[in-house]
């Protein structure tokens, strides 16, 4: 994006609205809004210049927090009008916020055309693994065999991974954060907006009422270092308290595994570099899961690429160089007859 | 065709060229109608297509009806893949493509079986005998050879080996036999060129630009062409048969050309758009019959035109929108089951007070129903087929040159009172070709689009006090930021409200928006006949065409009828209602079960009558005239 920083800089405060905010106390999407908002701030972005596009569910009603311009549109739908929209101007800089419901249910066709297209623009997507505003039901990330008001019995689908998902669609930014991170998110939002091109970005989020906790086991302070590999490019993929384990490629199988250093002859060298333009990299650490693998966080993968939008505007611009066209020359154009 | 203009003034003297040809006698008449019938892969609508510019050059009036089944390539030679395209031209005024047929061309067995009970009695056929095989004879269902037997006995026949006759005429260009049959179709164009006295001119320069990579191809399609047209001149045709001469219509002084319904849609929308001064975001999905709507649209670049083909239905109207909220003209466009798909979109441009066009191509329903026939069922969804009380203004297009015009009125309406407009064309419009007078866009008035800049006292539902329309803020407006969605609004500040009489007095201002738009239309006129009497037949669409020429054909009778003709469903006219009370019978001929009828009644207590035909087929005049008379005779 081409955000002119602002001559009087903002602050993350001038980016809330005076719309008192309704989500369940303890929601995660409150940590979510101000990491937004301090992120903004950050980046210099300009109100005016900045869209916050949203479907339906309880993540969609951030727009009406941001004290930028905002379109809460139907369920699904986003980023198909995130899309038009960029095709009217493509210089407004335009983030999506979206749940695990909104973005890959009902709106799942979308998200993988947004992707694939690369339409310049950042996709939030608020990931709790459960229905809210429509009261507890499983929701497509929910793990199998979940009980909900519609699943009294347990789910029966396989739930889908979102980040290997958007890295199948095409996505050139896939990243990771968790909702109560305050330092790492900001700094992530901070990688997505700077990316040219959609940038994913799968916030694992807590739903206090529905589904309490449900990311406990790699987000609880307690096992946190053990079950979360910060990945950062350049840098080896370590997780522990204190970085004694990390990933390995074994070549046999071509799959991760987690190993410990100085254990079994592991040195260092033998443990994995991360590197963000890999996308094989990126789709092992995309699915890892816990409880033999530590869940990836941070930039997965980011490979700039060109962007819908900018294409479009360029074939636009080329072709109105000339100023407006004659349209009556448009009318008249092939063949035509005079009648005397 | 290049960028040629031809003034028919320069063209030979068709009746000194006569003279020099082996049949000099032709029969003068005044209309004919003409269908070429063939395989799908016959290329029939090209033919048909061709025919039609050499019509329009040789100054007649003219209207055609392409129809094609809905398989692209159907199994050869079977009925259902028959692919046809009629004609009707003329020196009088010609409204309709034609009743009952004067020549038949039938390019196979399937093509017979399908369309001679549409040939007038004594009327030409044309038919190729190398097509009459064995095999293709079964395929059609025939259990004789219909050439042997009496099938065609009453009909006047001219057998020609058109395969035969092709291959000699392309012998020396060196193409495969699989290309050179493909002339065929040329072949037969210069034959009929020659029956009607056509110029084979802007074929010959139209066949050398399409092929102008493949000059081969060019020259042996002229070769065939006029290897046909030759062979016409100087055959002895059977008895009673000889060429035709149509003489040049009364036609209003003018730049003329041949149009579609999908090419005046499509530049009237852009001129809407150019006289908004705005760009234009066409977002839309492929679907039969609207897709050309799309393939016109996408030549249009330079005119800030932008299309995007979307990954679905929902996603064209949403992306439209997301384009008309940052300040372009947003239209989508599809065919009733896309149409069905969008339906949440529009109510949610409705609900944020947005700026849309969208273009039903209607099609026959319900559910996939038949693509590529034709039929006008989908008033109904148009005006009423959304969730909750969601009106929008509803205008259909009667003529494929219509549809320049409508377009433009749509999109005046839709920028003016920032309200999503259904514009109703079908697949007979849509793929229906005449010639039409080309405007000047300078004689349409600009569309004035204000866009909101000022901070002071703003609120996103402020409200135009005249129009009721609210104020258009664009995202890049410093000052002006604010969140829009498709929650309930608070009618004094905009934010979200789900207080009771809030709720209460927006669907009011909605309802009363739209209902304004009654007043700032056209107050309805009457087509033909007298502003009240016995029986007044009320169209819209597509339907325009036979009525006024039943109308018309009436009123020579001596009749007491008039003929009213809808552009605006929704908001009707003010002046409808008083106008329909004037009359003492009411008849809507639809091609539906009977929408306009129901929404005539029950808008105005009148006994309006349906008479309603939905077997993909326009209506014919005579069964207009049928029903009219009918009604006055009971």
């Amino acid at each position: 994006m081409n955000v002119v920083p602002s001559s009087d800089a903002l602050t993350s405060k001038d980016f809330a609205t005076d719309q008192e905010v309704r989500w369940c106390p303890g929601c995660g999407d409150y940590a979510i809004l101000k990491s937004v908002q301090k992120t903004l701030a950050e980046i210099g972005a300009r109100r005016e210049n900045t869209v916050f596009v949203s479907g339906i569910g309880c993540a969609a009603r951030f727009p009406y927090y941001i004290d930028t311009y905002g379109l809460h549109t139907i369920h699904g739908r986003a980023p198909a009008f995130a899309t038009g929209l960029k095709l009217a101007n493509p210089e407004l800089d335009v983030w999506l916020v979206s749940g695990d419901g909104d973005a890959l249910s009902i709106g799942g066709n979308h998200l993988f055309h947004l992707l694939r297209r690369n339409v310049d623009v950042q996709f939030l997507l608020f990931n709790n693994e459960v229905y809210g505003l429509t009261k507890g039901q499983y929701s497509p990330t929910s793990r199998s065999g979940m009980r909900s008001p519609s699943t009294p019995q347990g789910s029966l689908d396989a739930p889908a991974s979102a980040a290997v998902f958007a890295l199948g669609a095409g996505a050139g930014f896939v990243a990771r954060s968790v909702d109560t991170d305050q330092k790492h998110m900001p700094e992530v939002l901070k990688r997505a907006h700077s990316h040219r091109g959609a940038s994913f970005v799968e916030i694992f989020q807590n739903c206090k009422v529905y589904n309490d906790g449900v990311f406990g086991k790699f987000t609880d302070r307690d096992v946190a270092p053990d079950m979360q590999v910060r990945c950062v490019h350049g840098a080896p993929l370590v997780f522990g308290g204190e970085d004694e384990k990390g990933l390995r490629l074994d070549r046999e199988s071509l799959t991760l595994e987690a190993v410990t250093i100085g254990r079994d002859g592991v040195t260092e060298a033998d443990i994995l570099v991360h590197d963000e333009t890999s996308k094989p990299l990126a789709q092992m650490l995309a699915a890892m899961e816990p409880p033999h693998l530590p869940v990836a966080i941070g930039v997965l993968y980011a490979v700039p690429g060109a962007t819908y939008d900018r294409a479009v505007a360029e074939v636009v611009a080329k072709k109105t160089a000339g100023g407006k066209p004659d349209f009556n020359a448009l009318l008249r154009k092939g063949a035509t007859w005079t009648v005397s | 065709m290049g960028s040629t203009t031809i003034s028919t003034t320069a063209l030979a003297d068709p009746k000194a060229m006569a003279a020099a040809r082996k049949h000099p006698e032709r029969e003068q008449v005044d209309s004919a109608v003409v269908r070429f019938a063939g395989d799908s892969g016959d290329g029939m609508q090209l033919t048909g297509g061709q025919f039609t510019l050499a019509t329009a050059f040789a100054g007649n009036e003219l209207a055609t009806f392409p129809d094609f089944p809905a398989e692209i390539r159907a199994p050869a030679g079977t009925t259902f893949g028959v692919s046809s395209f009629q004609i009707n031209f003329g020196s009088r005024t010609i409204k309709t493509s034609g009743d009952a047929f004067d020549t038949l061309i039938a390019m196979n067995p399937a093509a017979l079986k399908v369309e001679l009970h549409g040939l007038k009695p004594g009327g030409v056929v044309i038919v190729d005998t190398a097509s009459f095989t064995d095999r293709n004879l079964a395929k059609a269902g025939y259990a004789a050879n219909p050439l042997e037997d009496d099938t065609l006995d009453g009909y006047r026949v001219i057998e020609l080996d058109i395969a035969k006759l092709t291959m000699e005429a392309v012998k020396d260009s060196g193409l495969s036999k699989k290309e050179a049959l493909r002339c065929k179709n040329l072949w037969t164009l210069g034959f009929v060129y020659w029956i009607y006295d056509r110029d084979r001119r802007p074929t010959a320069e139209w066949l050398a630009a399409k092929f102008a990579n493949r000059p081969d191809l060019a020259a042996a399609n002229t070769a065939a062409m006029d290897a046909g047209h030759r062979v016409a001149e100087t055959m002895d045709l059977p008895d009673g048969i000889h060429g035709y001469a149509v003489d040049r219509a009364e036609i209003a002084p003018g730049t003329y050309r041949t149009v579609t319904g999908a090419e005046a849609l499509a530049w009237g929308l852009a001129a809407g758009a150019h006289l908004a001064d705005l760009r234009m975001v066409f977002a839309s999905y492929p679907i039969t019959p609207a897709s050309p709507l799309l393939h016109s649209l996408s030549h249009l670049t330079g005119h800030n035109v932008v299309t995007f083909q979307a990954e679905d239905e929902i996603a064209a109207a949403c992306a439209a929108i997301g384009a008309s909220y940052g300040g372009s003209l947003g239209v989508t466009s599809s065919s009733g089951p896309g149409i069905a798909l969008k339906t949440e979109a529009i109510g949610f441009a409705i609900s944020t007070e947005l700026p849309l066009v969208i273009v039903n191509s209607q099609r026959g329903g319900p559910s996939t129903g038949l693509p590529t026939k034709t039929e006008q069922s989908d008033l109904f969804q148009a005006v009423w087929g959304r969730n909750g009380d969601s009106p929008l203004p509803v205008l259909a297009a009667r003529s494929p040159s219509d549809g320049f015009e409508t377009a433009i009125e749509a999109v005046r309406i839709a920028l003016r009172y920032m309200t999503p407009v259904f514009l109703l064309t079908d697949g007979y419009i849509g793929n229906a070709a005449e010639p039409w007078n080309i405007p000047n866009i300078e004689d349409f008035n600009p569309i004035p689009v204000r866009f909101r800049t000022e901070p002071e006292g703003f609120h996103p539902f402020l409200r135009d006090p005249e129009t009721l329309a609210r104020a258009w803020a664009l995202p890049g407006t410093p000052g002006l930021e604010h969140r829009l969605g498709g929650l309930e609004k608070d009618y004094d500040s905009g934010h979200i409200s789900y207080d009771a009489a809030n709720h209460q007095r927006m669907t009011d201002a909605r309802r009363n928006k739209v209902l304004g738009i009654a007043d700032d239309i056209p107050p309805q006129k009457v087509e033909a006949g007298g502003e009240s009497g016995r029986l007044a037949v009320v169209g819209w669409g597509s339907t325009f065409g036979p009525i006024s020429r039943a109308v018309s054909n009436l009123l020579d009778e001596g009749r007491e009828i008039s003929h009213i003709h809808l552009r605006h469903i929704w908001p009707l006219p003010s002046n409808l209602g008083p106008l329909l009370r004037g009359f003492e019978k009411v008849l809507v001929p639809e091609m539906n079960t009977g929408q306009l009828a129901t929404l005539l009644r029950s808008e105005y207590l009148i006994p309006a009558e349906g008479l309603n035909k939905v077997s993909g087929q326009p209506f014919k005049i005579t069964e207009i005239e049928a029903a009219v008379r009918a009604r006055l005779e009971a």
